[in-house]
């Protein structure tokens, strides 16, 4: 570990803050109809949208309305996306199919449209070599932008219902949707996708160059309208690589520099988000209660993964490697990490894509050391409330936050109370089973894919021993979760040529892994959404002198005491067969 | 019917929304970035005497291909086989298939705990030792950088730590017949400095630190 090192992660987290409080203002304002400087150019663009999409956008929607509406939004972004990624090479005609790519099969494409479609951006793909750019636009961007605005929205109507004062509305979708995509999403993309090819990130439609080394080679460079999709990739937690390597490819993440600036705007919006419901509440130190327990968790794991990175491997060990610090090389394991991010900006960038449901990498999450692999684990184990993604961290932690008043409750005895507002069965009930969900489709899938020989034909070749597991454990968690990041060794697409000629999916790893993606997805949004509506028409009550606060130090140690809790209880025995035991272990396999 | 009118606007704001997001943004960045970054927008090519040989930000081989009655050997995959250069300075190793693809590009995913990622650093190392050894006698396995060991992560890593370029200095000077100092100054020319003065590690630029080498001795053959 080095002095720079650790200086990177806490001026991270404190730039992080400090960028985050006014954009949470932002949020709260442009949620609850207050003014901002883009109404004047935006507006207009809004009015033209609610027209032409037919909506009144001053009526509110109860919960059933509201989720209603986004079901058959979500299904209708489904059919289209799946339908441009197997018409690819219909749309050569644009001329943004240079290299002729063919459509990827029927089953790795069920998985990459369920996968953009829940903000997972889980990829058996590889961009470059399976993906036209009319696909990654037209198809995989949109998706970036609207997977990410319903996270967002399905986090304001919960806030809505939790701090209602009269009626059942939890507000307008189309209204929400709009606005997400319109005042937030698209004005950040904007500025930061030019901050990036100022630094470096390509944009541009070109097909592959073809270069002729000094030394007589030939080098083909893939091309594309990479700083569009980068930007929203972070931004909206998507995580979905342009390339197959993600933000490590230099084309998307060229230096130390914008491997700060993407650090940053993967947690920006998740950590603005609890800022907002701080002023939606009407009481901010709400708000900074729910950062606090995120903040402290999420240093707790970036210090635990930075430290094992920098400690090496038994592999490295055992080859001969001096992993310790020397001048000119800061050591550590560097299998599978960028020279120019070093360990600490590697470690770090992947703790903050994991607590997200950002999934993005710069760096290989298999080759991670046994201990710093599990940390992006644990991050996943705690379902994603360290921040989590763009919405779902906020209205999962706030399931989280219920959770602990109702426990709270118990133990001195009084009827639970939430912001004035009593929990009862109906909500307890509907909170457990939106916690308990995610966990439990990660379990099955996981425990179907290790015990049938259909699942573990998806393991690499070398994924022996604990690894194997730790790769088949690791792709349902993360897809459970909507995070997609991988232990990349996972394979569910058999790809000979670039161009997709002759490829295959692993049909089993695909479908199972959409049905998860989807189920973990829409089964908690559906629960955030019911407790939304149970708590929109309760009547609020005065807090009283036995009132449980929700806003002090108390509070956030019982709200981390519950989500790790739950964590532990739930996957600590798978686990313990995987990076635990390679972290303890320095025997290789 | 509420879900009529629910389907109906779907589809028309999946419609709209694509054209927006899908296809006005993407042209809108791209178009800009065209005019206002065009270096950067098209990946830093690097040309010599006006042919691309390739880009500032991509690594590369410098490696040269093994001839056969006047034709390149190719491996069982219709790869060519080559052999490290000495002239030059060497890249990361690559996790991709052929090495340094950067229209393919690849973790390599070796495991912390694996026996074959064992077996490809060790292997790593021996060829760094073969390389560097004759000129940096009291190199051992102990005393080789990670970066020179371990497969970078995206496979086409520009860069490599100061620590690896000093050790292959001593060959390049060698070869080339050049001081030492010289060399070491060129490779501080080319290293780039941490993002703010904290964000990430010095790198040395692999490529640019090369091609400045031919243009200051041809090689030395």
């Amino acid at each position: 570990v080095t002095f720079t090192g650790w200086l990177t992660i806490f001026l991270f987290c404190g730039v992080l803050t400090a960028l985050a409080i006014p954009l949470g203002g932002y949020l709260a304002a442009v949620y609850t109809g207050g003014h901002t400087r883009l109404e004047r150019v935006v507006g207009p663009l809004e009015r033209f949208l609610y027209r032409i999409l037919r909506v009144d956008s001053e009526r509110g929607q109860d919960w059933k309305a509201y989720a209603k509406s986004l079901i058959i939004f979500s299904l209708a972004g489904w059919l289209f996306l799946y339908f441009i990624l197997r018409t690819q090479n219909l749309w050569s005609f644009t001329g943004l199919n240079p290299q002729g790519y063919h459509s990827a099969p029927w089953d790795v494409t069920f998985n990459t449209t369920s996968s953009f479609l829940t903000n997972t951006n889980w990829q058996y793909y590889g961009g470059e070599t399976t993906m036209s750019y009319f696909s990654q636009m037209a198809g995989l961007t949109v998706q970036n932008f609207l997977s990410a605005g319903i996270g967002i929205v399905v986090a304001v109507a919960l806030i809505r219902g939790i701090i209602s004062r009269s009626g059942k509305s939890l507000g307008n979708f189309w209204h929400d949707i709009v606005r997400t995509v319109l005042y937030v999403l698209m004005p950040l993309s904007i500025v930061y996708a030019l901050v990036l090819v100022s630094q470096g990130a390509i944009a541009n439609f070109s097909s592959y160059l073809t270069a002729h080394t000094i030394t007589g080679l030939t080098q083909v460079i893939g091309m594309g309208p990479v700083a569009s999709q980068e930007a929203i990739k972070m931004l909206g937690t998507n995580g979905g690589g342009f390339f197959n390597v993600n933000s490590a490819h230099p084309f998307e993440n060229p230096t130390g520099f914008t491997n700060f600036l993407e650090m940053l705007s993967v947690l920006i919006i998740p950590a603005a988000l609890v800022f907002m419901y701080g002023r939606m509440t009407g009481s901010r130190r709400q708000g900074y209660a729910i950062f606090s327990a995120m903040m402290i968790m999420f240093l707790g794991a970036v210090i635990v993964a930075y430290i094992a990175e920098a400690h090496g491997s038994p592999a490295q060990h055992a080859a001969g490697l001096h992993t310790g610090v020397i001048p000119g090389s800061t050591g550590g394991n560097l299998e599978g990490k960028e020279q120019r991010f070093g360990i600490a900006g590697s470690a770090l960038f992947d703790v903050i894509t994991t607590v997200t449901s950002c999934g993005a990498v710069n760096s290989a999450l298999e080759s991670f050391t046994g201990i710093g692999g599990a940390v992006p684990f644990a991050n996943l184990s705690a379902s994603e409330v360290i921040f989590g993604g763009v919405g779902t961290g906020l209205y999962s932690i706030l399931l989280y936050v219920l959770l602990a008043v109702f426990l709270g409750g118990l133990m001195v005895g009084r009827t639970p109370e939430y912001l004035g507002k009593k929990i009862e069965a109906r909500e307890i009930k509907l909170v457990s089973l939106g916690i308990l969900i995610t966990p439990l489709a990660a379990l099955f899938c996981t425990a179907m894919a290790t015990a049938t020989s259909a699942g573990r034909a998806s393991i690499s070749a070398l994924g022996t021993g604990p690894q194997g597991f730790s790769e088949t454990f690791y792709a349902y968690l993360s897809q459970a979760n909507n995070n997609g990041s991988a232990f990349a060794g996972y394979t569910g697409f058999i790809q000979p040529t670039a161009g997709n000629v002759g490829s295959h999916g692993v049909t089993f790893a695909d479908l199972l892994g959409g049905f998860d993606m989807l189920f973990a997805r829409y089964a908690p949004i559906l629960f955030a959404l019911a407790v939304g509506g149970a708590l929109a028409g309760k009547r609020v009550s005065p807090a009283g002198l036995g009132t449980m606060r929700t806003d002090n130090p108390t509070f956030v140690v019982l709200l981390i005491g519950v989500i790790v809790l739950v964590g532990a209880l739930t996957f600590f025995p798978a686990l313990l067969l995987g990076p635990v035991v390679q972290g303890l272990t320095g025997h290789l396999y | 019917m509420a879900i009529k009118r629910d389907i109906i606007t779907s589809a028309i704001g999946i419609v709209v929304l694509t054209l927006l997001c899908g296809i006005l943004y993407p042209l809108l960045i791209t178009g800009v970035s065209q005019v206002a970054f065009p270096g950067n927008a098209n990946g830093q090519q690097v040309l010599v005497n006006g042919k691309l040989v390739g880009s500032k930000l991509i690594g590369q081989a410098f490696a040269d291909p093994t001839m056969k009655n006047g034709k390149p050997v190719l491996d069982k995959n219709g790869n060519p086989v080559t052999t490290p250069d000495p002239r030059y300075f060497q890249t990361r190793p690559s996790g991709t298939i052929p090495a340094d693809n950067a229209a393919g590009s690849a973790f390599a995913n070796y495991g912390p705990n694996s026996v074959a990622t064992e077996q490809a650093l060790a292997a790593n190392i021996k060829a760094y030792m073969a390389l560097e050894k004759p000129y940096n006698p009291g190199l051992t396995a102990a005393r080789v950088p990670v970066d020179a060991a371990d497969t970078s992560a995206s496979g086409i890593d520009p860069d490599i730590s100061v620590a690896n370029a000093n050790i292959q200095a001593h060959r390049i000077a060698a070869v080339r017949h050049l001081p030492l100092a010289q060399v070491d100054r060129m490779i501080s020319k080319y290293t780039g400095g941490r993002g703010l003065g904290f964000s990430g590690e010095p790198g040395v630029n692999v490529l640019e630190l090369n091609l400045a080498l031919n243009r200051v001795s041809a090689g030395g053959h």
